[in-house]
């Protein structure tokens, strides 16, 4: 029994680390392979979410659709959604100077964040959408197994992922990405568009975070709009990122890996030893302490645990 | 006559969100990082003034120790993080403002708590004059808006410091070549910044309730009338800010009163499209 809920919660722990591995890598295409200061995660990963919660769930009334289609569907249509939304705020912000698209990235998550809380006949606003489903749920039954066979599923598509995009950072697409980061005015000299490079990486890391909204969606089984603390969610993956090495894939992988521990395992010790009238005010004393640990990480660390590897590296 | 009730709660709203822009623009154009912890630099300020006013004191006493608090807060963040960073690139000091505003703000929900407070239980009849409404609250905060901003015109016209901030602020290499000490703008940079937004968050509590996300949730506005105004200019922070407030209550006319964030929002899109060096900029940028 007590072996049985340890596993239970490992295949829950190594799930949602895989799930924060996904928005971390996506990050990684706009920040760490480009330098783009993206912080609405949130927005793609409520977009990603939703769509797939509209596509795959069944049929209803209050609602948009309900389409009841599988969920390989759902999880490309999350990615397509994404895209677009992201497309539309790359190509106002992007020209501009990096600050204006972190601004502009925060209204982003807030209006998603409104749209998804007010418009009932799309969302069914705050009472959110129950019953999404889990891929194979027919074959598996809702048993221990289906989240088991969930986790290979996510587990292999961070991996699948990891492959990609290190074959895109070696590719002569991540060097121009590159280029753009370090120097704007050396790649456009060498005839590359900036902006048409910083609207590819913007478009391909939102749809990654859409893909990881939509996985999430379907392992909770549940969406609403304060599902989705945008500053709790956003916040969590830049640290992972920042945490495990900007523009080194297996630096934002390993960088879930370690702050998932650490946010999860202070939740379980608050939950475990703090007298219940104080658990709200355990929530803020985790998120003061991934605050900390990011300001020590930026002024001891900046490149974190593994730096992104030297150009020219194979 | 409900426009005109509308856009007299747009200028009380208006002179919050300059308050906090025009911090928010002189730092963006000294420093050249997007400030993002300034809104809970605010719900800071708010927060040490009911901590005096729940001992008794009364709220106009608070104010100026609620700003020192507030000031002191900036300057020790300043001290510990942003000044360490200011030799590497904006954006990572953007990152670590980020961290600043989450830190800052769960150390508020840890001693305060979550909960909505007031500074004062007791409810307020609204004046009414010419067929409008307003509480003498809102009197007060209007008032206070305005002066402050008389202030600030004051200081940064007529003295040596305000116009040394202003060249720095529009220029910071030429501000530098032409001799001026810019550590000391700097830290006066963020005793005015920091000031003003304890100023603007006190209002806020006034005006509605206080809660640990209150600063936050301004931040949006604040970051759309400094962009309306072109980073870097206080004045235009301050026009920013008014039209940023009218736009937002006048909205309701048309739209449900939910999308207000969105209004300011919008504004800041077509501006950065239209012209983002902003309302008074001069085209370069």
């Amino acid at each position: 029994m007590e072996l049985q809920g340890f596993i239970d919660y490992g295949v829950f722990f190594i799930t949602f680390t895989g799930i924060y591995a996904i928005f971390a890598l996506g990050l990684n295409v706009q920040w760490g392979f480009t330098g783009l200061f993206n912080i609405g995660v949130a927005a793609f990963w409520a977009v990603g979410s939703y769509t797939t919660a509209i596509v795959t769930s069944a049929p209803n009334e209050v609602y948009l659709g309900g389409f009841g289609l599988p969920v390989a569907l759902g999880w490309v249509a999350a990615m397509v959604t994404s895209g677009i939304l992201a497309f539309l705020v790359g190509i106002l912000t992007l020209r501009l100077r990096e600050d204006y698209l972190a601004i502009a990235s925060i209204g982003i998550a807030e209006i998603v964040r409104l749209v998804f809380k007010n418009e009932e006949w799309l969302t069914n606003g705050v009472r959110g959408i129950a019953g999404v489903p889990r891929p194979l749920e027919g074959w598996l039954g809702s048993g221990d197994g289906l989240f088991r066979v969930y986790l290979v599923l996510v587990v292999g598509l961070v991996v699948l992922l990891y492959f990609l995009l290190e074959r895109a950072r070696r590719s002569p697409w991540g060097r121009v990405l590159r280029a753009v980061r370090e120097d704007e005015a050396a790649a456009s000299a060498c005839g590359k568009s900036i902006v048409s490079f910083r609207l590819q990486a913007f478009v391909a890391g939102s749809m990654i975070m859409g893909l990881g909204g939509a996985v999430y969606a379907n392992f909770v089984g549940f969406v609403s709009p304060e599902a989705f603390d945008p500053m709790y969610a956003t916040f969590l993956v830049w640290v992972m990122l920042i945490a495990g090495g900007s523009g080194n894939n297996g630096g934002a992988i390993l960088g879930c890996f370690i702050i998932w521990v650490i946010w999860s395992g202070t939740e379980l010790l608050i939950n475990l030893y703090m007298p219940p009238e104080l658990i709200a005010r355990g929530s803020a004393l985790r998120l003061l302490l991934v605050g900390v640990l990011l300001e020590v990480i930026l002024l001891t660390r900046p490149a974190g645990l593994l730096p992104e590897p030297r150009t020219g590296d194979r | 006559m409900e426009i005109l009730q509308l856009a007299l709660f747009g200028l009380v709203l208006g002179g919050i969100i300059s308050l906090g822009a025009i911090g928010v623009s002189l730092l963006f154009g000294i420093l050249r990082f997007a400030h993002f912890a300034h809104g809970d630099l605010m719900t800071v300020g708010a927060y040490a003034a009911l901590a005096l006013v729940a001992v008794g004191w009364p709220l106009w006493a608070a104010f100026p120790v609620a700003v020192l608090a507030g000031i002191l807060v900036a300057l020790a963040v300043d001290a510990l993080i942003y000044r360490r960073l200011r030799r590497t690139a904006p954006v990572i000091l953007l990152i670590s403002s980020v961290g600043v505003a989450l830190i800052l703000r769960s150390l508020i929900q840890i001693i305060w708590g979550a909960d909505t407070q007031v500074y004062d239980q007791a409810l307020q009849f609204p004046l009414r004059f010419w067929g409008l409404r307003l509480k003498l609250n809102q009197l007060y905060i209007l008032l206070g808006s305005v002066g402050l901003v008389m202030l600030v015109h004051v200081f940064l016209q007529y003295t040596k410091l305000g116009k040394a901030m202003r060249a720095m602020a529009d220029n910071p290499d030429l501000a530098k070549l032409s001799g001026i000490n810019t550590e000391r703008v700097i830290l006066y940079t963020w005793c005015l910044g920091a000031g003003l937004a304890v100023a603007a968050g006190i209002f806020l509590g006034v005006d509605t309730r206080l809660q640990p996300t209150m600063g936050w949730h301004l931040l949006l506005p604040v970051f759309a009338a400094t962009i309306l105004g072109g980073i870097g200019k206080p004045y235009g922070a301050i026009v920013g800010g008014m039209v940023v407030g009218l736009a937002s209550e006048l909205s309701t006319v048309v739209l449900p009163p939910a999308y207000k964030t969105a209004v300011a929002f919008a504004i800041m899109v077509v501006m950065l499209i239209v012209k983002p060096s902003g309302l008074f900029g001069g085209g370069k940028r």
